[in-house]
């Protein structure tokens, strides 16, 4: 009698089960692979869509390391989803990995399991050979221009009143007899602006030197202090006045924003300098710099690749170089060939942009869309 | 406890805002103050999410292998993180006027490095994406899925990208058309320098009145 039952119970479970499972089929073509173009780190798992009328309500992952157990990793993921990425691995380890279905009445079928897959790390991301490629290109107009300029021939620059003035705010330091400060702002040393920023600096520091005015630099980063330090002491070797320079003139504020700005401003307010360049990366302070510049009568000369902080230093300096033009400061003021090429080859740039953008609208207007998808393919 | 921590933060407040008025000792104490405690703040900081994780801990992992009476296993591909290491200590040149030159070295590898990275990084973003960001919406309008507003909106795009463009070339006189270009690209700009003016000034106000709360809630309402 008891045998009886115990088969009616177990003929009950599995008829239940194969209710509750009806029309729901395994994930097929499972596969897991190692991530490509990454740093070893993950491994890549995807399986066939499944039909629209399969009653698959979402997947959840499961990973078994080599001798071990089954472990669920991460969410469940949506009816739709076809591949999951596992960045949760240790490298040097393999894994496979089984792609389970749900139901919405919550009935599971298991994939078969995977072959393990291991992540492995790749030197070149082939992804990006094309973006590698327009590097090449623009590189390429570059280092033509540079050698065009190199050979001699005369490289017109457009005028610029921000960096004309920059003669015209030392001169006026100079007979005032007062010093010159010049921040960089924020940016760190291998930030683009405090480059371009580090090549006016050396510039103006020519310039000080010959005239023997204090050129003060208040830092808020100790490596740009550093390399600001060098080249404003090559500046004044390149002059042959090492005698002028004052290492003491470059110093460290502090790292805090708006530290560095009280600080700033305090010097500002006491020592009065003729002169204020604001040349770099700029934050939320830098209307509290220019103000209270502006407040002292100092002749103002900013510059800065943040459209945020632009309208404040066009509405409280006297100049203002805007976005590009700080990149171009350093060929304005010097006129050394090479700098000089590199602007000609920039403008280049901009004319291939210009009829890259031009063409692109043409051919979208009459239905071609392969300018669009290279710009894709590049990205 | 609190109350004095209010205490403190509203003097120091004022002490800040006193520089409205001009320079006094009020506003020099606060400055110091603040300067002192972010290089103190920032110093420990640095110990303990840069030196430590990033030079400390990676130099003993590097050399115990090689420590008398710890067993020598796998190890000499870990030297090779003294080499950072040892960059970074080039740092300390600027402390002796005659060993200044090391600085170049670990300054030259940084700009290199920077320069290396942002470069692609910005050819991608602000080229490539924005490129075809602007041309894109000619394909909706070839397709006849683009509203009237949003055709004006693509046109001024392209005309705005155009002509601001224009203005940020260098090498060529802006005389005539090219002139005219520029013109219209400054007034772009203009436009969109005003609007984002505008923006971060309610931010600003915004801040202002949090600390104007502050001072007549938080601090006032300790005494009346």
């Amino acid at each position: 009698m008891s045998k009886t039952i115990q088969c009616v119970v177990v003929c009950l479970v599995l008829c239940v089960s194969l209710a509750f499972s009806q029309g729901l089929s395994p994930p097929s073509n499972v596969t897991a692979m190692d991530t490509p173009n990454d740093d070893g780190s993950s491994v890549t798992i995807k399986w066939d869509a499944a039909p629209e009328d399969s009653g698959i309500s979402g997947y959840q992952i499961l990973r078994r390391i080599a001798g071990g157990g089954l472990e669920e990793i991460g969410e469940m993921l949506p009816a739709g989803a076809t591949s999951y990425v596992d960045a949760t691995i240790e490298k040097g380890n393999a894994y496979a990995y089984i792609v389970r279905a749900v139901s919405d009445a919550e009935a599971t079928v298991d994939s078969n399991e995977t072959a393990p897959a291991k992540g492995t790390g790749e030197w070149f991301h082939t992804g990006k050979i094309p973006l590698f490629i327009a590097m090449l290109l623009f590189g390429a107009v570059i280092v033509w221009n540079i050698y065009y300029a190199r050979s001699g021939k005369e490289v017109f620059v457009r005028r610029i009143p921000g960096l004309e003035a920059v003669d015209e705010a030392i001169g006026r330091a100079t007979e005032m007899g007062r010093s010159i400060l010049y921040s960089l702002g924020l940016g760190r040393v291998d930030e683009v602006p405090t480059i371009a920023s580090m090549t006016i600096l050396g510039q103006v520091a020519r310039r000080t030197a010959d005239y023997e005015t204090p050129l003060r630099v208040p830092c808020r980063d100790p490596i740009v202090m550093n390399v600001v330090r060098e080249v404003v002491r090559t500046a004044y070797l390149d002059e042959g006045r090492p005698d002028v320079y004052n290492e003491e003139n470059v110093f460290f504020v502090t790292e805090s924003q708006f530290a560095y700005a009280a600080g700033v401003d305090g010097i500002m307010i006491r020592e009065k300098p003729a002169a204020i360049f604001l040349q770099g990366q700029f934050f939320a302070e830098s209307l509290i710099l220019a103000e209270t510049g502006n407040s002292i009568g100092a002749i103002q000369i900013a510059g800065t690749d943040s459209e945020h902080q632009l309208p404040f230093f066009i509405a409280a300096c006297d100049y203002t170089l805007i976005g590009e033009e700080l990149y171009a400061a350093s060929a304005y003021l010097s006129r050394e060939p090479m700098l000089l090429g590199s602007l000609r080859g920039q403008d280049w740039g901009k004319v291939l942009i210009f009829i890259t953008m031009i063409l692109g609208v043409v051919l979208e207007l009459s239905g071609v869309n392969w300018i669009t998808t290279l710009l894709q393919r590049v990205n | 406890m609190e109350l004095f921590g209010i205490w403190v933060t509203a003097f120091l407040t004022l002490c800040i805002y006193s520089f409205l008025y001009r320079d006094n000792p009020f506003y020099r104490f606060a400055e110091h103050l603040f300067i002192g405690v972010s290089v103190g703040y920032g110093i420990v900081l640095s110990i303990h999410q840069g030196f430590i994780p990033f030079a400390w801990d990676p130099f003993w992992a590097a050399v115990k292998p090689f420590w008398p009476g710890i067993p020598r296993e796998a190890g000499w591909m870990g030297l090779l993180k003294l080499i950072p290491i040892a960059m970074g200590l080039l740092f300390f040149g600027g402390l002796s006027p005659r060993h200044t030159w090391l600085i170049r070295y670990p300054s030259a590898i940084l700009v290199g490095f920077g320069s290396g990275i942002s470069i692609p990084l910005m050819l991608q973003t602000f080229i490539f994406e924005q490129t075809r960001g602007t041309i894109e919406p000619f394909a909706a309008i070839n397709a006849g899925t683009l509203s009237p507003w949003g055709i004006v909106e693509a046109v001024l795009m392209v005309v705005g990208v155009v002509c601001t463009l224009t203005y940020f070339f260098f090498s060529v006189e802006h005389r005539g058309p090219i002139n005219w270009l520029s013109k219209v690209g400054i007034g772009f700009l203009m436009i969109g320098f005003g609007s984002a003016f505008g923006n971060t000034v309610m931010g600003r106000v915004a801040l202002l009145i949090q600390r104007v709360d502050f001072l007549l809630n938080d601090w006032l309402g300790t005494i009346f």
